[in-house]
């Protein structure tokens, strides 16, 4: 191999290696352009760094008045939930306790969140009928509630990012791969794994099961 | 139910009966045709169904299955959620067998109710990172090159959730019933993704459904690229409405929530949304009261289908025990059955496709003497992995983490045959 070819092989495996780019596929030609109206519609989204809020704002006084009247029949007054409905409110610092409590403010790690699925799907049954002042208003009341913001805050477009909720700091990525690395590459024990086999809990003890099948058997 | 349920218990023994055999020698009256026994007027006289004309070809135009079987349907339980229309049901694992699971019997979860889209009427639309938006009709997916088949299950990470602290329900429906097989027709994900063009700095997808509670989910760009699917078709025919019609994202392995149905949207980016499923919810929540969150993958799982609670153990002698595996990592390489509580284990026979990320059936022929049995079952994977008890679960996640419970399940068969969800120790 002459020296040329072996530089111009050298070159070209330091280009793949510095310039990773997707193997460009043949364009089917299917679809059309989406046009800026269309996305526009349809992009609603809002990151965790503030990306897509809209510009507006909503006061906890405002927030309070149209959760009465929109989600405290479900929520409760004060966002404490009724019957099975979620609870918004209360629960800080109970994540490590036996029962924990988890709410917006006790769990949830990002108030983006609220913002983007109040505005998505809320109210149950008549999602997307909230102008986005009144999302702001209603994320407010729910601050407030959780005794982040006081009663006379306002939020906004300009101040969302400033307000942080308290869990924040305790999500973590996925690392069963590691954590759980001793579930992978065991050898099962086959036989005698155990002195004893002893039963410890029951379902029929709970009586949770809808329907009563266990009755009426027989063995031949 | 109960008379439902007196019906299909005397006509099992009616199969019984018929068969003969196991009975017979379960009673200790020697093999079948015993003297003194009557002729089986099933045999001797002529039926209705012998003598008359049943119904016919235009009568059934699409075919439901037998009226006999009208048991086999999925259940929900009504105290789980405030809402049916943001509930769940459960698939009659107990009453299937092989691996795929019949289109109107896939359990459904849904937080909007059922979304009902007339197909000229949907469109897919591909934005944010890329070269150029796009919006698909469903005919234009339908006209893409590379068209595929594959068969993958889907299990929602809340699966066996309701049994993180000891046996609460008693029905393998109920307890693991959160999952099922299908085969999907499609597109790879990634042919509309290169249409409209990746640019360098892409990393997430956001996939979000037409229904009135537009799901959302972020799904990282490699599992997007790698094997995910535009699926439209499931078993040979249109996905079902209550799975998405007409058209659904495929994400083999991981969890059903980011499959997201009546799939409408797919933004490109560069990092995850923290949409309301991927933060307040599916998130697991461990002892120390810290949270992992982009749990995706479905970590090996299996479960004995029969006996179960709902199928109970209704002769002495030769019987088939049955259940399933499946793994979010790969494929099933062995799956081991205990009779006593996990002490003892044999290696169960697998039988049918072995595929990656798939449920993987397998069986154990044996003879029952009518003693007490605690059945287990036990899969491992392609990785290495080992399907950990429920108790060594516990002990790594505490058992708030509402999701991904994979624990080896216990069933207790009795004297009488019935089968009980139990824990042992």
């Amino acid at each position: 191999m002459s020296k040329f070819s072996k530089i111009l092989i050298t070159l070209a495996a330091a280009a793949l290696v510095a310039f990773p780019v997707l193997a460009q596929p043949k364009k089917s030609g299917l679809g059309r352009a989406a046009l800026p109206e269309e996305i526009s519609a349809w992009d609603i989204d809002v990151r965790a760094d503030g990306v897509g809020l809209p510009p507006g704002k909503g006061s906890v006084k405002e927030g309070e008045a149209l959760f009465l009247e929109r989600c405290a029949s479900c929520h409760g007054e004060f966002a404490e939930g009724t019957g099975r409905w979620p609870v918004l409110a209360g629960g800080i610092g109970t994540m490590k306790d036996d029962r924990p409590e988890k709410t917006v403010g006790s769990f949830w790690p990002y108030l983006s969140t609220s913002f983007d699925y109040i505005r998505r799907t809320m109210p149950y049954g008549n999602a997307r009928s909230l102008s986005d002042d009144e999302t702001y208003a209603i994320v407010a009341f729910l601050l407030n509630m959780n005794n982040i913001v006081k009663d006379d805050f306002v939020l906004s477009k300009e101040n969302f990012l400033s307000v942080r909720l308290p869990n924040e700091k305790t999500f973590y990525d996925d690392n069963r791969e590691a954590a759980e690395k001793h579930f992978w590459n065991r050898t099962p024990c086959m036989t005698n794994c155990k002195p004893d086999t002893r039963v410890t809990g029951r379902a029929r003890v709970l009586d949770v099961t809808p329907e009563d099948m266990a009755k009426g058997i027989k063995v031949e | 139910m109960t008379d439902s349920g007196k019906e299909k218990s005397a006509s099992r023994r009616g199969f019984l009966a018929a068969a003969g055999a196991g009975a017979a020698l379960a009673a200790g009256l020697g093999k079948a045709g015993a003297q003194g026994a009557k002729p089986d007027p099933l045999i001797t006289d002529i039926q209705d169904w012998n003598r008359y004309l049943g119904d016919g070809v235009a009568d059934r135009p699409y075919g439901k299955p037998s009226a006999f079987e009208k048991n086999v349907v999925r259940r929900d339980v009504e105290w789980l959620t405030a809402s049916r229309q943001s509930s769940v049901n459960f698939t009659p694992l107990h009453a299937l067998d092989g691996i795929i699971t019949p289109n109107g019997l896939c359990f459904e979860r849904h937080h909007g109710g059922i979304a009902e889209i007339a197909p000229d009427k949907h469109r897919l639309m591909v934005h944010g990172l890329v070269e150029k938006s796009l919006v698909f009709s469903l005919e234009d997916l339908k006209r893409f090159p590379g068209r595929m088949n594959r068969v993958f299950f889907l299990e929602c990470a809340a699966n066996s959730g309701m049994e993180w602290r000891g046996a609460q329900l008693n029905g393998c429906q109920f307890t693991h019933g959160m999952v099922h097989n299908v085969m999907y027709t499609g597109i790879p994900l990634r042919a509309v993704l290169e249409e409209a063009g990746l640019r360098t700095n892409a990393k997430w997808l956001l996939a979000e459904g037409a229904d009135a509670s537009l799901m959302t989910r972020s799904i990282p760009m490699e599992k997007a690229l790698k094997d995910a699917m535009l699926g439209w078709g499931m078993n040979g025919e249109a996905l079902r409405p209550e799975q998405g019609y007409p058209l659904r994202l495929v994400v083999p392995g991981w969890e059903g929530n980011m499959w997201i149905k009546w799939l409408r949207r797919l933004e490109v980016g560069d990092e995850p949304w923290q949409q309301r499923e991927e933060t307040s919810k599916y998130t697991d929540l461990l002892a120390d009261g810290r949270s992992r969150r982009f749990t995706f993958i479905m970590d090996a799982k299996s479960v004995v289908t029969n006996p179960s609670p709902q199928a109970p153990m209704l002769a002495k002698g030769p019987n088939v025990l049955s259940g399933l595996a499946w793994s979010g990592r790969g494929a099933i390489t062995r799956v081991d059955v205990s009779i006593d509580g996990g002490k003892n284990w044999q290696t169960a026979r697998i039988d049918g496709p072995v595929l990656p990320m798939s449920l993987t059936r397998f069986y154990v022929d044996f003879d029952w003497n009518g003693s007490d049995l605690l059945i287990q079952s036990r899969a491992m994977d392609e990785t290495g992995y080992v399907q950990p008890t429920k108790d060594e679960l516990r002990k790594a996640r505490g058992v708030n983490s509402i999701y991904h419970n994979n624990g080896i399940q216990t069933w207790h068969v009795k004297a009488n045959g019935e089968t009980e969800n139990v824990e042992v120790l």
